[in-house]
């Protein structure tokens, strides 16, 4: 690489880490300015002399119970959702990119409008359905059009992931003997691996961001995820939004998503960098 | 492209015609095995409602008096179709897709870039690049509001063309312009990610050889590394552009459709939810569904990939 090339790559570099983390200071600082400061006003990044609130913000949001049960059930069913949503996406988007059958392009056309559709034009509906199966208001309520929600994107993304893989190699497998679900399973899920991270990270995070679903099929904590449980969550004075405490409110609920980028994160690296995929 | 029934390989040797013909069938056997889970449960949770929706829209239907449900055929949409408010709706809809689609596409291609040729603190980057994607949109939206505010915000104050007491919700241009801010900076790390898996893809010896061929660093990159990401650009730009169609939480947050910055989906989620007009409601769904359906289309005719007949393409 040339000496330019490499300016530019640091510049960029810095550029990007100021991009993604500068916003995230903002609502940590935020977070640290004391409720009074606020409802007087205190422009500026950093909280102002005085104007500081230590912990106060956060053990204020940590001891109340509907925000701790909201991050319970965000984490519980975003995951259960990526899980099977990765797994039953994984199979279609095999067939969709390697194997020839009748009703593809149904798929494909399928899995395209409901990633089109309004989400706020299902929920009536929904509303009723759920109530009369008795998921209405539970965890199950909430799985369950997440995963229909995100298997689009799984498929879209696993099948243009799919399409690059060397499949000769499928092919040579099947040459000497191997069957179809062989060849699948012993040569292109390793293979694969890398794909399917990077569409559990994006169905994980599209499940944990929802927030038309998350207000209008849960009605009590039992199953409220965070979106929802922070838009109710205004305060005393609905005029004036307690901006500290709901950035208090953000931080805690971001936390999760820290750590779980940096468990998946090195399998991302791995898979899209290494030689394993490339032709 | 029609769908071909026929496995490719029977068509390269004719003499193992029947022998192919049965792994064809089995192949096909397999397929639509693999693709049933997905097919039930896509269609389990969206058939009924969507066709519940086509359905409510040609009654004057609330929610209110549901007792004086009454068919009224196509009024539902001849009256969102000849009121001013619904184009004022569709039209800056439409504006913050192009120009936040068009603003990410080119960040995010800028971030792969970099992410592709970085060589120190990767999993740092990459981690970063991983917050914005990962914080729901209610936090961006609350984030860059509090951020805009004249009475808590920064950003007044390190801007230095403008008055500390600038109220960015006052008028349309910064009302929106906030709005996309939060949307952009909320949305490029997806468009990045899946850039930067469509980059990973790009065969290092090609890249090598079109140096060697004297390929300036322009020539490279308009000639083999977008060629060979359009899949992944395609992926990129569809989501995308059909996300940024409906957006809802950010507005619903920094604005709630106050100055004109309205969406199709908001206007909709009015209609339903806060006046309880089921009917009318619905005729707006079936409309937003439409025109994204319309975009849909344009986007794959532009960028000319289908992913059923990539086999074949390839």
């Amino acid at each position: 690489m040339s000496t330019k090339n490499r300016i530019g790559v640091v510049i960029g570099a810095v550029l990007i880490l100021v991009w993604c983390l500068l916003p995230v200071a903002w609502i940590i600082s935020l977070s640290f300015k004391s409720q009074e400061a606020i409802t007087t006003g205190s422009p500026g990044f950093l909280p102002r002399d005085g104007g500081g609130a230590g912990w106060q913000n956060y053990s204020d949001v940590i001891a109340d119970d509907q925000f701790r049960r909201a991050i319970f059930n965000s984490i519980g069913i975003s995951l259960i959702a990526t899980l099977l949503s990765v797994i039953i996406a994984t199979l279609a988007a095999y067939a969709i990119a390697r194997l020839e059958f009748k009703g593809k392009k149904f798929v494909l056309t399928t899995a395209l409008i409901i990633a089109m559709f309004p989400v706020v034009a299902l929920v009536g509906p929904l509303f009723d359905m759920w109530r009369t199966f008795g998921i209405y208001d539970t965890w199950l309520g909430l799985i369950i059009p997440y995963m229909s929600f995100t298997l689009p994107l799984a498929i879209w993304t696993l099948s243009a992931f799919f399409r690059e893989i060397p499949w000769e190699m499928e092919q040579a497998a099947q040459v000497d003997g191997a069957t179809s679900w062989q060849a699948f399973r012993k040569v292109i899920v390793p293979l694969a691996a890398p794909g399917v991270f990077t569409a559990a990270i994006l169905t994980f995070f599209f499940a944990w961001n929802d927030f038309v679903f998350g207000i209008s099929l849960t009605s009590t904590e039992a199953a409220r995820p965070i979106p929802a449980a922070l838009s109710f969550f205004v305060g005393n004075d609905p005029f004036n939004r307690p901006a500290s405490l709901l950035a208090a409110g953000a931080v805690v609920s971001t936390i999760p998503i820290i750590v779980i980028v940096l468990l998946f994160q090195r399998k991302i690296v791995a898979g899209l960098t290494s030689g394993a995929v490339k032709g | 492209m029609t769908s071909t029934v026929v496995a490719p390989d029977s068509k390269k040797d004719r003499r193992k015609t029947a022998q192919m013909s049965d792994r064809s069938k089995a192949e096909e056997r397999l397929g639509q095995k693999l693709v049933l889970p997905a097919i039930a449960l896509m269609l389990l949770v969206t058939a009924f409602p969507m066709l519940r929706a086509i359905y409510l829209s040609v009654f004057n239907y609330s929610l209110t008096a549901p007792d004086d449900r009454e068919f009224v055929g196509a009024q539902n949409y001849i009256t969102a179709l000849t009121d001013p408010l619904f184009w004022e709706t569709t039209l800056n809809t439409v504006f913050i897709m192009v120009v936040t689609v068009a603003v990410e596409l080119v960040i995010g291609f800028i971030f792969a870039m970099v992410m592709h040729r970085v060589i120190f603190a990767r999993g740092v980057i990459r981690t970063s690049i991983l917050i914005p994607y990962g914080i729901i949109t209610v936090v961006s939206g609350f984030a860059w509001q509090f951020a805009f505010s004249n009475s808590n915000g920064f950003v007044n104050e390190w801007l230095p063309f403008l008055d500390n007491s600038f109220n960015w919700f006052g008028e349309y241009g910064s009302a929106i312009a906030a709005i996309m801010v939060s949307e952009i900076w909320k949305t490029t790390p997806f468009m990045s990610l899946l850039l930067l898996a469509g980059l990973a893809q790009v065969s290092e010896d090609m890249l090598e050889a079109a140096k060697v061929d004297g390929a300036t660093w322009w020539q490279r990159l308009w000639k083999v590394v977008l060629p060979n990401m359009r899949s992944a650009i395609m992926v990129a730009v569809l989501f995308r552009a059909l996300d940024a169609y409906r957006i809802f939480d950010n507005i619903f947050v920094m604005t709630a459709g106050a100055q004109g910055t309205e969406s199709v989906s908001f206007l909709t989620y009015r209609q339903v939810i806060e006046q309880f007009q089921l009917g009318i409601g619905s005729a707006l769904s079936v409309l937003l569904f439409l025109s994204v359906l319309v975009i849909a289309g344009l986007i794959v005719k532009i960028f000319r990939v289908d992913l059923a007949a990539a086999r074949q393409e390839g």
